[in-house]
C-alpha cells in the first residue's frame, strides 16, 4: 500500500499564555521565535501509517506545506520514526492559508507523488482547527473520506476504520483511494525514534517542491468567499481566588463560596 | 424558494437537539437576511413523521425530505447524494450544517460540490449590512476569529452546544418528499456496524460537571470524582489524557475533540489546563481548579482554586458535602 501522510507544522500549542500573540497584520499567531513541532494529531496519523507498514508494508511519504526555511524538525522526526521519504511544499504562506485555499495545492502534491492509496491526516490542526482539509481533499482527489477514525486496517481490498461518533463507534469499510482523518487513541500514540533510526533518516530522500512549480493558481479573496477580519485574544476577567488551609478546611471554605454563589 | 436551508437529519433515528439549534440560527439568519428559510430532512421510516412536526414546532416553513433506508447512523455518503438531489430543487445560498459525526464530513464535501465559501465549527453566527459573519475558536481556544462570509452559495457548520434551542414557534410547512436514487454499491464508504458506548451521563447538559486530567494518575481516583458528582446530582467528564489511556470512555471527553460543556460549575481536577481542553471547557459559568501545581494553566481561567493533592481534597469535599446534605 502506499500511504501519505500529510504533516503540518504549528506553533507548540502548549505555548505558555505569555509567548502566544496574535499578528494584527496578518491576523495569525506569531510564529518567530516560537517552537515549532508537528500538529497533535498528525503525529498520530504517522503512527497509523506505519502501522499499516508493520503489519502488510506499505511505502510511507510525509508531505508538509510551509516555508521550506523555517522547516525545523517536523520532516526529519517524521523521517526519523519511519517514513520513507519525505516531499516539503515550499511556501511561505502555506501555514497560514485556509482549507479551500491549501486544498488544491495539497491535491496537486498528491497527483506529483504519484502512488497512493491512501492518504492520512491528522483530524484538526492545534491552530486554526478547520477540521475541513481531509474531506476537502477526498473531493479534490475523488478519493473515499473518514474523518475522526482511531484505527485504520486493510480489509478485502479497502480499509475497515474505527471512527469516533458522538455516542460511541461506527465501524467503516471504505474504498481505495480513502482520505482518513485521524483522532488520538491509546493504540495510535505515536512513536519514539531510537538513535539508529534517527542517524538513518538523514540518509532518507527529501524532496522540496515549490510551490510555483505545482502549477495551481491561488484562489483570489472573492472566490474564497471568506474573510477573516480579526482574531483577538479574549481578556480572561476571572482572577483566581485560592482557598487556603488543611484539606478539610479547604474543603468547606470552597463549599460555602459556592454556596454564597448558589451553585450548591 | 428558500435561501436559507438547514440540514436536519435523524440518522440516528430522531432529530436531534443539534438540528434545531440550527433552525434557531436559522431564524435570526432569516431576521437579517430575508431570504426565506427550508430544512433539509433526512431519515428512513416513521420517525421521519414525528421528526417533520419538530420542524414545523420550531417555525420551519418548508421541509424538502428523503426517506431513504440507506439513511442510518452514519452514513455520510448516502446522506451527501440525497442533499445534491435536494439542493438542485432548492438551490440554497446558505446551508447550515450541524459539525457532528456526520456533519463535520458533510460540511466539507458540500461546499466543494456547491463551489461555495466554507465556515466550520462556527460558535456565533450574525448579519451585518446584508453579509453573514461567524465566530469560531481558533488556537485551541486561545483566540476568536470573527470571518465575514462575502460570497454565496456559502455552508456553514456550527459546533453542536454552541447555540441554544430555540423557543417553539408553531407553523405549518409545505413539505415536499424528495424521491432519490442511491445506489448502495457505489458509495465510497458504509457502515458496516454501530458501537454504542455506555450510556451517555449527560455530560453535555449538566449544571454541575467534575472533570479529571491526567493529574488523577490512572482509573481509580475517577471513581472518587463519581462519587462527589452522584451527591451534587452532576456528570464526570476527563480531558485528553485518561479519555487516551483509556481510564474513562472516550465519550467522556470534555475538549476541542470532545464534548462542549456549558454547565453552571465546572470543577477541573488534576487537569493542567491544556488549549484542546479549555476550548470545551469555557463556556462554564464558574470554574473550581484542584490541581497540585499551583502554577498549572488552569488556574489562569479558574475563578476559585486549591492547590493541593486531589486524594485529600476530594474525599474532604465528599465528606462536607455529605454533612451537608445530611447524608
Amino acid at each position: 500500500m502506499d500511504i501519505i501522510v500529510c504533516l503540518k507544522q504549528v506553533v507548540d500549542p502548549e505555548l505558555p499564555v505569555r509567548d502566544f500573540a496574535i499578528d494584527p497584520s496578518t491576523k495569525r499567531q506569531v510564529r518567530d521565535g516560537r517552537p515549532l513541532v508537528i500538529s497533535t494529531y498528525d503525529e498520530n496519523a504517522l503512527e497509523v501509517a506505519l502501522q499499516l507498514k508493520d503489519a502488510g508494508g506499505a511505502r510511507v511519504t510525509a508531505l508538509t506545506l510551509g516555508p521550506q526555511s523555517a522547516l525545523g524538525d517536523a520532516v526529519r522526526l517524521a523521517l526519523a520514526m519511519g517514513a520513507d521519504e519525505a516531499v516539503v511544499v515550499d511556501d511561505p504562506r502555506g501555514p497560514d492559508l485556509l482549507g479551500i485555499e491549501k486544498v488544491g495545492i495539497l491535491a496537486a502534491a498528491v497527483r506529483r507523488v504519484g502512488r497512493f492509496d491512501l492518504v492520512l491526516c491528522g483530524c484538526e490542526s492545534a491552530d486554526w482547527v478547520e477540521r475541513a482539509v481531509p474531506p476537502l481533499l477526498a473531493e479534490a482527489i475523488g478519493a473515499a473520506c473518514v474523518t475522526f477514525a482511531t484505527r485504520v486496517e486493510a480489509a478485502d481490498g479497502g480499509l475497515l476504520v474505527r471512527r469516533m461518533a458522538d455516542d460511541g463507534f461506527h465501524q467503516v469499510e471504505a474504498r481505495l483511494p480513502a482520505v482518513v482523518a485521524i483522532a488520538s487513541d491509546e493504540g495510535n500514540r505515536p512513536r519514539l525514534p531510537k538513535v539508529k533510526d534517527i542517524v538513518a533518516a538523514k540518509r532518507k530522500p527529501v524532496q522540496t517542491w515549490p510551490v510555483g512549480d505545482l502549477g495551481v493558481p491561488s484562489v483570489g479573496e472573492g472566490a474564497l468567499g471568506v474573510e477573516v477580519r480579526e482574531v483577538v485574544v479574549p481578556q480572561r476577567t476571572a482572577r483566581c481566588e485560592f482557598v487556603e488551609g488543611e484539606p478539610a478546611e479547604q474543603a468547606s471554605a470552597l463549599l460555602r463560596r459556592l454556596q454564597d454563589l448558589k451553585l450548591l | 424558494m428558500a435561501g436559507i436551508c438547514v440540514v436536519a437529519h435523524a440518522l440516528d433515528g430522531t432529530l436531534g437537539r443539534s438540528s434545531l439549534e440550527l433552525v434557531g440560527a436559522a431564524r435570526a439568519l432569516d431576521a437579517g437576511l430575508g431570504l426565506g428559510m427550508a430544512a433539509a430532512l433526512l431519515g428512513h421510516g416513521s420517525h421521519l413523521a414525528e421528526a417533520t412536526d419538530v420542524l414545523q414546532h420550531h417555525g420551519v416553513t418548508a421541509i424538502y425530505r428523503v426517506d431513504h433506508p440507506l439513511l442510518t447512523a452514519g452514513q455520510t455518503d448516502a446522506a451527501l447524494a440525497a442533499l445534491e438531489s435536494i439542493f438542485q430543487r432548492a438551490a440554497p445560498q446558505v446551508v447550515l450544517v450541524s459539525a457532528d459525526t456526520v456533519g463535520r464530513e458533510l460540511a466539507p464535501r458540500l461546499a466543494h460540490r456547491m463551489a461555495a465559501a466554507l465556515v466550520t465549527e462556527a460558535v456565533e453566527l450574525g448579519v451585518e449590512d446584508g453579509v453573514i459573519t461567524a465566530r469560531r475558536q481558533v488556537y485551541g481556544g486561545r483566540a476568536i476569529a470573527t470571518l465575514v462570509v462575502t460570497k454565496r452559495p456559502a455552508v456553514l457548520s456550527v459546533k453542536p452546544r454552541a447555540l441554544d434551542v430555540p423557543e417553539p414557534k408553531p407553523a405549518t410547512a409545505t413539505i415536499e418528499d424528495v424521491a432519490v436514487a442511491i445506489d448502495a454499491g457505489a458509495l465510497p464508504t458504509r457502515v458496516r456496524e454501530v458501537l454504542r458506548e455506555q450510556a451517555d451521563v449527560g455530560l453535555e447538559d449538566a449544571q454541575i460537571v467534575i472533570g479529571g486530567g491526567r493529574g488523577m494518575g490512572g482509573p481509580d481516583g475517577f471513581k472518587l470524582l463519581e462519587e462527589l458528582a452522584a451527591l451534587l446530582d452532576g456528570a464526570v467528564g476527563a480531558s485528553r489524557p485518561p479519555a487516551d489511556a483509556g481510564w474513562v470512555p472516550i465519550s467522556w471527553q470534555i475538549g476541542q475533540t470532545g464534548k462542549t460543556i456549558r454547565p453552571a460549575l465546572y470543577i477541573a481536577v488534576g487537569i493542567s489546563g491544556a488549549t484542546q481542553h479549555i476550548a470545551g471547557a469555557s463556556g462554564a459559568r464558574t470554574i473550581v481548579a484542584i490541581n497540585h501545581d499551583p502554577e498549572a494553566p488552569i488556574f489562569s481561567m479558574a475563578h476559585l482554586g486549591i492547590a493541593g493533592d486531589y486524594r485529600e481534597v476530594v474525599p474532604a469535599l465528599i465528606a462536607k458535602v455529605k454533612e451537608l446534605k445530611g447524608r
